[in-house]
């Protein structure tokens, strides 16, 4: 599904990443650990296509299609999605109408007839109750006066409704309490298939708990150091990273 | 005085001034006609040849066209004018319009439907270049309770509320405009409001302008106490051409009386129009104001209020859409005489193009205004490089117990919440159209009659939806 090859980003002139290969198949779960610095989020960013960051180096291939060559609105009506660390609060623009522009645009791109607002309302009833959040959201702004987890549940709650085939999830964990992490990984295990595949970045093991990976990849200094299966997120949470960095003969992450 | 006085001014972010101050000085290269005799003298011989009135108004309008004519026109070195050269207006001989009935500018009952929002039940009075035209307007003069008539007939039936008040609001010692639509007064739309009255449906002023002459409509509401109405005033044309413009809104905010006055300018492209809705409030009188403003070359809007009575309040609020070469000019003054008032004003402002929008907004706090809580906020949006804003909010208090905030920015469209609408799968356009929408619906928020919200809302979004990519 997803073929990275080489791939050097930065912004500026500060380089980031630093020759990333990895490949990505339908059903996979890959995580992608690292410390802070390591260059993980910018991955999953110029994966979504942000302008702010220049990929002056190698490939990207998104099921044959070249990724790099596509807007990032191209990617998404694709079935790229990704899930900000972030989220990007926009007063004025209700989730409601937020999202059924988005579902409407990817289905136009796909040639599938738009729907209307109360279609809508319909279709994203169990999506709603997949990640627990309450009808009345879909009235507020997005993200405006959100708290952080309520941001990240919003970004699974787009997920399951706009349903990608590669989710991307830039540090989903971060800033969730225990229960709200265990809501946001059930919805995203509910919405895993052997279609569909899905790119965990994460600083910490915990989420891996719930969300249980394939390979887990470990990145530092922008290059892969490390790549094996489940049992190396147990194995970096017992030594920290300074062992996969020490290990690999890498100095301390780019800043 | 007292040692707990919260005198808190906030300043909020700075205005980027490498943004506002590009493109300076763009604008000296239009082309102005210099016709003799100069505009001054023909407003004079036109002044000279209208139809004498009642003595106290001879007397009134003959002062005023003696003090147009000492004033002349302002300069940029005019404080109040500093970011708007009105020579355009200056330089150009715009005689006292003659077309006056509907035939003469091809108005039809459809435009009225279109201007009207489609509400067939709202009062409406519509003029022709400033004159009234029964046939085309609809309303109940309600007898006793709300007096709804033209000027003209009210100056002629010698309602006594008309000489009471005429000319008593809208000062024009200092402001050139108002001077000259004085000299010229003749029409527009009289409201008289009893004690407890309430309109039951807003009161629709249509002023349907065109041709290349000038007009001057003149407006008087007064709203006796604890009375209710909404009243807009709408300016709009069928086609382009130059025009002038030169209305006066006074209102007389009763003690306790409730006052939604919304204007929206929709002039034509070419046209001019220099407009002042002034306002004195009374004790625990309530005043919400709207601006709405995308139409004219050359526009220029003032609203003034003055908070005369203990615990008035105020919202003066606006949005303004500029695009080409459009010159948009909004002036705001709230002044807190007594105490105890608040006043809120949040104008915002989206401009395209090469157009080039000014905003300033004055609060004074009188000494004697204890108590003043003044909230006031310019948010303008740039859409293109070659946009330009002037924002000035400026706060003057003389009083040591009050609590005035304001602030002013300029940005542009944000990349993040781009990227972030893009990620989603809606494209740049989309993407920017919902964003530059977000900005203005949120002042349309704040207008309480729904029916012209919703048709505002409609407006802007059509707007954007039909912008160009930029």
């Amino acid at each position: 599904m997803l073929e990275i090859n080489d791939l050097h980003a930065g912004i500026g002139d500060r380089e980031i990443l630093r020759g990333i290969t990895l490949k990505v198949n339908a059903g996979e779960v890959h995580a992608v650990m690292g410390p802070n610095g390591s260059g993980k989020s910018t991955l999953a960013q110029v994966l979504a296509g942000n302008p702010s960051y220049q990929v002056t180096k190698g490939t990207v291939r998104y099921n044959g299609l070249d990724l790099l060559e596509m807007d990032p609105e191209v990617r998404a009506q694709n079935g790229i999605f990704l899930a900000f660390q972030y989220p990007v609060e926009i007063p004025g623009v209700s989730i409601a109408y937020f999202l059924r522009s988005a579902y409407n645009e990817i289905r136009k791109a796909n040639g599938q007839e738009e729907v209307d607002p109360l279609e809508f309302l319909d279709l994203v009833q169990d999506r709603l109750r997949l990640v627990d959040v309450d009808e009345s959201m879909l009235s507020r702004s997005v993200n405006q006066g959100f708290s952080g987890g309520e941001k990240k549940r919003n970004e699974i709650f787009q997920m399951a409704v706009l349903s990608p085939r590669l989710a991307i999830l830039d540090e989903t964990d971060s800033g969730l309490d225990i229960d709200a992490l265990r809501i946001v990984a059930e919805g995203v295990n509910k919405l895993r298939s052997p279609e569909n595949a899905t790119i965990v970045v994460t600083h910490y093991q915990r989420l891996l708990n719930y969300i249980i990976p394939d390979f887990v990849h470990v990145l530092a200094n922008g290059r892969i150091v490390k790549s094996g299966g489940k049992e190396l997120a147990l194995e970096l949470e017992e030594h920290g990273y300074d062992w996969v960095q020490n290990s690999a003969g890498v100095g301390a992450g780019a800043s | 005085m007292s040692d707990v006085a919260t005198k808190e001014v906030v300043r909020e972010i700075p205005i980027a001034r490498d943004v506002v101050t590009r493109e300076a000085g763009k604008g000296s290269g239009r082309v102005s006609s210099t016709r003799a005799p100069s505009s001054i003298e023909a407003y004079r011989e036109d002044f000279e040849r209208q139809e004498s009135g009642p003595a106290w108004l001879d007397d009134l309008r003959a002062k005023a066209i003696t003090r147009f004519e000492t004033l002349g026109y302002p300069t940029t070195k005019n404080e109040d004018w500093h970011f708007t050269s009105v020579a355009p207006i200056a330089e150009h001989t715009f005689r006292l319009s003659t077309l006056h009935s509907a035939g003469a500018l091809g108005v039809k009952a459809a435009d009225l439907e279109r201007f009207g929002f489609g509400q067939a039940e709202w009062h409406r009075l519509v003029f022709i270049n400033g004159v009234f035209d029964e046939s085309l307007s609809s309303f109940e003069d309600g007898g006793g309770a709300v007096r709804v008539d033209s000027l003209a007939d009210a100056i002629k039936s010698g309602e006594p509320a008309v000489q009471q008040h005429l000319g008593t609001v809208a000062k024009f010692e200092q402001h050139t405009f108002t001077a000259l639509n004085t000299a010229f007064i003749s029409d527009g739309a009289f409201i008289e409001l009893a004690r407890d009255a309430v309109v039951d449906q807003p009161i629709h002023l249509v002023f349907i302008s065109g041709g290349e002459g000038v007009s001057h409509p003149r407006n008087l509401i007064v709203a006796g106490r604890h009375s209710r109405a909404a009243i807009i005033e709408s300016y709009v044309s069928l086609r382009d051409s130059e025009y002038f413009t030169n209305p006066v809104t006074e209102i007389v905010v009763g003690e306790g009386a409730h006052i939604d006055h919304y204007k929206l300018q929709r002039e034509s492209e070419s046209a001019f129009h220099v407009g002042t809705v002034q306002i004195r409030e009374e004790r625990d009188s309530q005043l919400h104001s709207f601006s709405f403003t995308v139409g004219g070359a050359l526009a220029r809007t003032n609203v003034y209020t003055s908070l005369d009575g203990d615990a008035a309040t105020c919202t003066l609020n606006g949005l303004y859409l500029t695009d080409g070469t459009q010159h948009i000019d909004n002036q705001t003054s709230i002044e807190h005489i007594a105490p105890n008032c608040p006043s809120h004003e949040v104008y915002k402002g989206v401009l395209d193009g090469r157009s080039h929008g000014v905003f300033n907004g004055k609060v004074y706090v009188h000494p004697e205004a204890q108590k003043t809580d003044g909230k006031q906020s310019n948010n303008n949006l740039l859409l293109s490089p070659t946009a330009r804003v002037d924002t000035k909010p400026q706060l003057e208090i003389f009083a040591d117990d009050v609590k005035c905030t304001h602030g002013a920015t300029v940005g542009r469209l944000d990349e993040l919440a781009m990227f972030y609408l893009n990620s989603r799968g809606i494209g740049r356009e989309t993407a920017r159209t919902l964003l530059t929408y977000a900005f203005a619906a949120d002042v349309l928020e704040t207008i309480e009659l729904e029916p012209l919200k919703k048709e505002l809302e409609k407006m802007v979004l059509a707007r954007f939806t039909d912008s160009p990519a930029g």
